[in-house]
């Protein structure tokens, strides 16, 4: 077989690495290439930028590729499993180091989000990706964003090489419940995984320990560490996921835990998997997520959410409406008095709108109207909300309260 | 009516040092025509009477100089008057910058928000273009923002490319970075702009190589990327021809199954530990009045997979599935049907007994479709680690978990059915309903068909081995 071309390989390594979900840029320390040394390429500044989207609605904002897609493991769920018959490629450092150059230098990314299958061993694999990230930062000056997947049997020393030089660490647990995993991907093992990441954990701890002492301390992996969980490939229902999240963000102070819909992959990628992969319920399940994250939910709160039978979250409304109609009681709230918390709860009121109510309300009493110019849709809003010339009176109390705020019906498929 | 005069669109302090003296001297907005040098010509002839002389000083919050920096980019022309109006409002009452439902704020702030997207969306879209240029390389791009942004944006670019030397082409203001200083141009026209660069056919490749045609969701890229920036993205022009081809993709999936795929070679591990799992199942109530999860059992590279109904009393109390009296005559069957028994799978479509106690006996209940949904879970499971070349669907309740609807035996029976995970499905009678046959004569002709179907099924398994 003749050699694959880096535009070839690029293929292959790209199309192997888009099941991973995780593409955020945001969140490291402010750096560009304007100030200190000169001769550096590259900034980052807080907000991550999209670059593009793909028509699968998911934004590029780093050259997201595998270094090889080569592996030693036979995770089931995984296209790149030793036992798949896909094509393999492999990238040498250096045109790794390349790509990523030639594409931020036309300012088509902002970064590098470099994972790899296993080849050789685990140390081999890591060092090689260290490798890379250490070439663009200490050759390049490279100053722009970098993500690196860890593997977690890897050396510590070389995870915590990792750290000095890419703003974001991740490991995955894969799946959400250890059986799973077991049986899914017999060469993992969720303890391990665990341990690397609560590993992390601590050096980023010890680091910013020093920092605070010596102000020329390394920093070690900026933007925190992230992971990823696959849902629907064992049988854990939402409960069991969200509170595998909730414990996973309080052990190991993640930034993010990113869902991803499984769909069994059947051959590569020439053809579609052979079910539709549960995208809403995907969808629920990050809602449910940034409830826990920005508007105070607990775990205990989303399970009030869930369908008492299934243990999933419902699939027509979203996950705050549904917690609202399971708790009538706490509503209305008052505009003018609630507490913010209380707000938060308000199914259709966001952080920001609620931080304009708590702004404005200080300087009069607001009317429905004021709230309408705070937020996006009023309609959905009324039935929870007291206002000073507004009170839903019934309209919480109703029966059909669900019908009249979800989705309109619509007729089933025949032919589905 | 007094003229305020501003050196440009974005003429932020032109307009502060004027809305300061104005608003000093006590003038109502509706007073003052704003002129940009260049812009169209007031349609009011007038002689402007000399401004106020300056007035007492007076300070608004931050909050307000920041909002009115970002806002005064737009392009609506009345801008300039609202953000005098809003300043008259501020300056007498400092608080209302908290204000966030007021109608005036409000709009203020949209118009801050539309300019902040819109530079958002120059740092995200612009795309450079490598030329040589006296020898070096410079890198060159074409952009065309809704508002005057292009100065207020140069900061970004020379932060993040410092080293480059680069130039921003639009259609009102031309920026350039030599590594050094940043210079103006005049506006520009896209052919003044570089027409390729050999990257970008790389890129291209790229970006349609990370698209998974599994997740098509076009009107979530369409609110991110709209399609008035799509003529300056080289990406762009893919996105046609790659949201056909996931559709035609899913349409020849439908046309034609993928071949199976390989095995996992650790198939054995998985299946004891799926197997582990499914014994704790609680997924439907059944559980509750069974004595245990009944899975399938058979050599896992077998060719052959027979999908009962669920298993009876004697099955649920020895935990192995076809061996109460169903199981036995289904064993004879095999044996006159000559399918090697030892190269077979057996599973169930539901995995616990579900029954209806009468006196001492446990009666069979068929089971329903939320159950039959419920447990489907294992069988595909089961199904997805043994990849059978066939799947045999023994009864109505096996037949509708395994192909996803209700169908009718005696019109499906005895015909290979494609299934979509590339393997060959057949549906039959299960063998308890030989049992249940009561008259002699017509049960001996069901139990002849029964073998018969068996056979050309052990012949299929041959052909196909």
């Amino acid at each position: 077989m003749a050699a694959l071309s880096v535009p070839q390989k690029l293929e292959i390594l790209a199309d192997a690495a888009k099941y991973d979900a995780s593409c955020a840029s945001s969140g490291t320390k402010k750096r560009d290439s304007a100030s200190g040394r000169k001769g550096g390429l590259g900034s980052t500044e807080g907000m991550g930028i999209c670059h593009a989207y793909a028509p699968d609605g998911r934004c590029i904002s780093l050259l997201k590729i595998l270094l090889t897609n080569s592996c030693i493991f036979d995770c089931h769920y995984c296209i790149n499993r030793r036992s798949s018959d896909v094509r393999r490629a492999r990238f040498t450092v250096q045109e790794v180091v390349d790509l990523t150059l030639n594409f931020y230098r036309r300012n088509y990314i902002e970064g590098l989000f470099l994972s790899s299958g296993i080849i050789r061993s685990s140390d081999y694999t890591m060092e090689q990706l260290v490798q890379v990230a250490r070439t663009l930062r200490e050759e390049h000056d490279f100053r722009g964003y970098i993500h690196l997947k860890t593997i977690p049997d890897a050396d510590p020393d070389l995870s915590h090489q990792a750290g000095l030089y890419a703003d974001r660490l991740s490991i995955n647990v894969e799946l959400p419940t250890a059986q799973g995993l077991q049986r899914l991907a017999p060469e993992k093992n969720a303890s391990r995984i665990e341990g690397a990441m609560a590993g992390m954990r601590s050096a980023m701890e010890d680091m910013g320990d020093a920092r605070r002492k010596y102000r020329n301390a390394p920093r070690f992996a900026p933007a925190g560490q992230s992971t990823q969980m696959i849902v629907g490939a064992d049988g854990a229902d939402d409960r069991a996921i969200i509170r595998r999240a909730r414990s996973l963000y309080d052990r190991h102070a993640l930034r993010r835990v990113y869902y991803s819909a499984f769909s069994p992959i059947p051959s590569p990628s020439s053809v579609l998997p052979l079910k539709r992969p549960p995208l809403l319920r995907e969808h629920r399940l990050y809602q449910s997520d940034w409830m826990m994250r920005f508007y105070g939910f607990s775990a205990d709160d989303l399970e009030a959410a869930t369908d008492p039978d299934s243990g999933c979250l419902p699939l027509d409304i979203d996950p705050k409406l549904a917690w609202a109609l399971r708790h009538r009681g706490m509503f209305p709230v008052d505009v003018n008095r609630a507490p913010r918390e209380a707000l938060l709860r308000v199914p259709g009121l966001g952080v920001k709108a609620v931080d304009r109510i708590l702004a404005s309300r200080r300087l009069r009493r607001l009317r429905l109207d004021d709230v309408a110019r705070l937020t996006t849709s009023i309609t959905k809003l009324r039935p929870f909300l007291i206002a000073s010339d507004w009170r839903p009176v019934h309209l919480t109390d109703r029966i059909d309260l669900k019908r009249s705020l979800g989705p309109a019906p619509s007729q089933l498929e025949l032919f589905a | 009516m007094y003229r305020a005069a501003l050196t440009g669109p974005d003429d932020f302090d032109g307009w502060r040092e004027a809305a300061r003296r104005f608003a000093a001297g006590g003038v109502p907005a509706a007073e003052i025509d704003w002129q940009v040098e260049g812009g169209e010509a007031s349609l009011l002839a007038f002689d402007a009477p000399a401004p106020p002389e300056q007035g007492g000083a007076f300070s608004v919050p931050r909050a307000f100089l920041e909002l009115a920096e970002s806002a005064i980019l737009h392009r609506d022309p009345e801008r300039f008057a609202l953000l005098y109006a809003l300043l008259v409002r501020v300056r007498d009452m400092p608080a209302l910058m908290e204000d966030r439902a007021d109608p005036l704020l409000r709009r203020v702030e949209m118009l801050a928000k539309a300019v902040r997207r819109d530079m958002h969306k120059m740092r995200a879209f612009v795309r450079f273009r490598e030329v040589e240029d006296e020898g070096a390389p410079r890198f060159v791009a074409w952009f065309e923002p809704d508002h005057h942004i292009v100065r207020a944006n140069a900061g970004f670019f020379v932060r993040r490319f410092a080293s480059m030397r680069w130039s921003i082409l639009t259609p009102e203001l031309s920026i350039h970075w030599d590594g050094e200083t940043l210079s103006e141009s005049p506006g520009a026209t896209r052919a003044d702009a570089p027409q390729g660069d050999p990257i970008e056919d790389v890129w291209k490749r790229y970006y349609a190589s990370i698209f998974n045609p599994a997740r098509l969701k076009q009107r979530a890229m369409l609110s991110e990327m709209p399609r008035k920036y799509w003529r300056n993205l080289p990406e762009a022009a893919l996105i046609p021809d790659l949201v056909a081809g996931a559709q035609a993709r899913e349409a020849a999936m439908i046309a034609t199954p993928p071949k199976p795929h390989a095995r996992p070679g650790n198939a054995a591990a998985a299946w004891s530990a799926l197997r582990d799992e499914a014994m704790a199942c609680t997924r439907c109530p059944l559980y509750r009045d069974a004595t245990q999860t009944v899975f399938g059992e058979g050599p896992l590279d077998a060719p052959l997979m027979l999908i009962g109904e669920q298993p009876g009393d004697q099955e649920d109390l020895a935990g192995r599935p076809f061996v109460g009296p169903a199981g036995q005559l289904l064993d004879r069957a095999l044996d006159e049907a000559e399918v090697d028994r030892a190269r077979l799978y057996v599973t169930n479509a539901v995995k616990h007994f579900k029954h209806e106690r009468r006196g001492k006996r446990r009666i069979h209940q068929t089971p329903e479709t939320p159950e039959i949904q419920a447990c489907r879970w294992w069988l595909d499971q089961e199904l997805d680690l043994l990849q059978p070349r066939i799947i045999v669907a023994l009864g109505a309740t096996a037949a509708r978990a395994l192909l996803g609807k209700a169908v009718t035996i005696s019109r499906t029976r005895g015909a290979p059915i494609a299934l979509s995970g590339g393997a060959e499905g057949w549906v039959t009678v299960h063998p308890s309903f030989l049992l249940r046959v009561p008259d002699e004569a017509r049960k001996a002709e069901e139990r002849k068909r029964f073998v018969k179907e068996l056979r050309e099924i052990g012949a299929r398994v041959k052909a196909l081995a």
